[in-house]
């Protein structure tokens, strides 16, 4: 159930989100969702793409520093409130959450939301139990 | 006015003798008294009694910053540990630092150099002399404190740092005469403009400024903005500290206290003499000290011997400023930093050493250093909290390793330059108009 996202070290230079991002184009790796973190120096951007193995060793082989761990998509109701209900879990069992973004979706009434825990398997049994709609991996692409 | 006439103007004949005489007694006095020159001369063969005149000297061993790590903290005694009475260390290479200890003599000894320096500098009994200088394990402070009280002036023991309270002391207890490093004089410089003091408003005559290298343009902005004249001096504190030689008023070069240090210069690479008037490698023998006689060790700095009739009297050997390094020390705030330093700091973070690079730059009048540090796997992480976290790790270490703050920056792998040959560590881009 968890899902694989890739992290790579930017420079604050301009042009080099854009390396990354053409690099990974030009080989047919898809991103379907990203963020990025930023400091004044330095930026650290998130990738969930349809091929992680492959964009992780492409990334290695151009001289990035990237880095490959696990993240949580959960399908979110698209109405209002339909995130709380989720936080709601997390707080009660006191999960702390690193950081989330949302994943770009076409079409449907849910949002999707990638959420990267400090413990990721007691957050994947909590949201189980409260019976959230977790994504995998594959079906993520397919949507 | 002079501290020790007789020896300041010792004429050449005579100090050439006085210098065979102390050398064959440090030589003798080593041999028996400290086990690793006991070696190291056996090794090559040779005995103190193969002196037999100063260009001899050039047949006994080096002694480097290794030699000294490798017998640290004390194996490079020729005196027991119940006659030490003080104890300083300096800058190592890597790791450990260097201990150097003083006999009651050898104190006696350092503040009568000192006391030479200060007076070519034109200090004497009726100045104030604020000391700017840190007090501590760095040799600067009690240095130049022992010698201006020597001279009999009034001394204040301001140490460094806290501008506002220094310049407060500086008019209040109106200060003749500032110790500190040049960059520090410039900063003090600095302040005063802002708090709206001008040099009307204090009493400075003379600076003495040294640690770090400086410039005539450098010497011109502090003597016009403080009000007064700056000397430089030179020491180094394997050697004993401040007090080896110093700038007198003509300020064109620096006296050296030759009768208690002998020097010579050598090239760095073949290790040979070089004659008199020679650009090379400073070596200097101690003919005088108790605790810590150091054979032919080589400083590393950069600089040039010469002879020449001065306005001030003195007939003592003259050298240069010295214009850089043999090996690859710099100088940050007067503190001296070696790469190494930074690579075993680094090590505590990474198995390997990432490649980095050492920016010194300057801001305002004080020297600001960046290390830029190639993230690596085990550098990186996709938390922005653990990643700052690691940063301010990393300077945290830097700085009670250094001393001194430096910036850290992560940057992308194979983005810093590389040097061919031997790694080249250290960018300096201060002091261009220096």
């Amino acid at each position: 159930m968890k899902i694989r996202q890739i992290s790579v070290f930017i420079e604050n230079k301009s042009g080099r989100l854009y390396e990354v991002i053409r690099l990974l184009g030009g080989n047919n790796i898809n991103v379907r969702a990203m963020s990025l973190a930023d400091t004044t120096d330095f930026g650290i951007a998130r990738f969930i793409v349809n091929e992680p193995d492959e964009a992780y060793r492409l990334l290695k082989d151009n001289d990035f520093t990237a880095g490959m761990n696990d993240v949580v998509a959960i399908s979110v109701p698209d109405k209002p409130g339909g995130l709380a209900g989720i936080l709601h879990v997390l707080q009660q069992k006191n999960i702390n959450i690193e950081y989330m973004y949302a994943f770009v979706n076409q079409s449907g009434d849910n949002a999707i939301m990638i959420f990267r825990f400090d413990d990721t398997d007691l957050a994947l049994s909590a949201l189980k139990g409260a019976r959230f709609d977790i994504i995998n991996e594959k079906s993520l692409f397919n949507i | 006015m002079y501290w020790q006439k007789l020896f300041e103007t010792l004429p050449l004949e005579s100090m050439k003798q006085l210098q065979f005489e102390k050398l064959c007694a440090v030589l003798k006095h080593s041999y028996e008294h400290i086990e690793y020159y006991n070696r190291c001369f056996k090794e090559i063969g040779i005995e103190p009694s193969d002196l037999h005149s100063l260009e001899d000297l050039g047949r006994f061993p080096f002694t480097t910053k290794d030699n000294l790590r490798d017998n640290y903290p004390y194996g490079m005694l020729a005196a027991p540990l119940k006659d030490i009475v003080r104890i300083h260390s300096s800058t190592g290479t890597t790791g450990k630092p260097t201990v150097v200890c003083y006999t009651g003599g050898d104190l006696n000894v350092w503040s009568d150099l000192v006391a030479r320096i200060m007076c070519m500098g034109g200090a004497s009994n009726a100045d104030i002399v604020q000391v700017a200088f840190t007090y501590g394990l760095f040799t600067g402070g009690f240095g130049l404190h022992a010698g201006a009280e020597k001279i009999g002036a009034s001394v204040i023991p301001a140490s460094s740092g806290n501008t506002a309270r220094q310049l407060m002391i500086m008019k209040d207890f109106r200060t003749t005469l500032l110790i500190c490093t040049p960059s520090y004089a410039l900063h003090i410089a600095e302040s005063m403009d802002k708090e709206g003091i001008t040099k009307d408003d204090i009493c400075l005559k003379y600076g003495l400024f040294g640690s770090e290298p400086w410039g005539e343009k450098q010497r011109e902005d502090i003597e016009k903005r403080l009000g007064l004249i700056a000397t430089d001096n030179y020491g180094l504190s394997e050697m004993m500290g401040p007090g080896i030689s110093g700038e007198c008023l003509c300020k064109s070069g620096m006296h050296l206290n030759e009768d208690h240090f002998y020097p010579e210069i050598i090239d760095p690479d073949t290790l040979k003499v070089l004659p008199e008037g020679s650009l090379g490698e400073l070596v200097l023998t101690s003919l005088t000290r108790e605790a810590m006689p150091l054979i032919r060790y080589r400083t590393r700095d950069i600089t040039r011997l010469y002879r020449e009739k001065c306005d001030c009297g003195r007939t003592l050997i003259k050298m240069d400023k010295p214009t850089g390094r043999s090996d690859d020390m710099f100088i940050v705030n007067g503190v001296n930093v070696f790469p190494s330093q930074i690579e075993d700091a680094l090590k505590f973070f990474e198995d390997t050493t990432p490649h980095f690079l050492v920016y010194l730059r300057k801001k305002g009048a004080l020297d600001e250093v960046e290390i830029a540090i190639e993230v690596s796997d085990n550098l990186f992480f996709d938390k922005m909290k653990k990643q700052k976290e690691l940063l301010d790790n990393i300077a945290a270490k830097f700085t009670s390793m250094l001393q001194f703050k430096p910036k850290v920056k992560l940057v992308e792998p194979r983005t810093l330059q590389r040097f061919e040959g031997k790694a080249r560590r250290v960018i300096d881009e201060r002091g261009k108009n220096a």
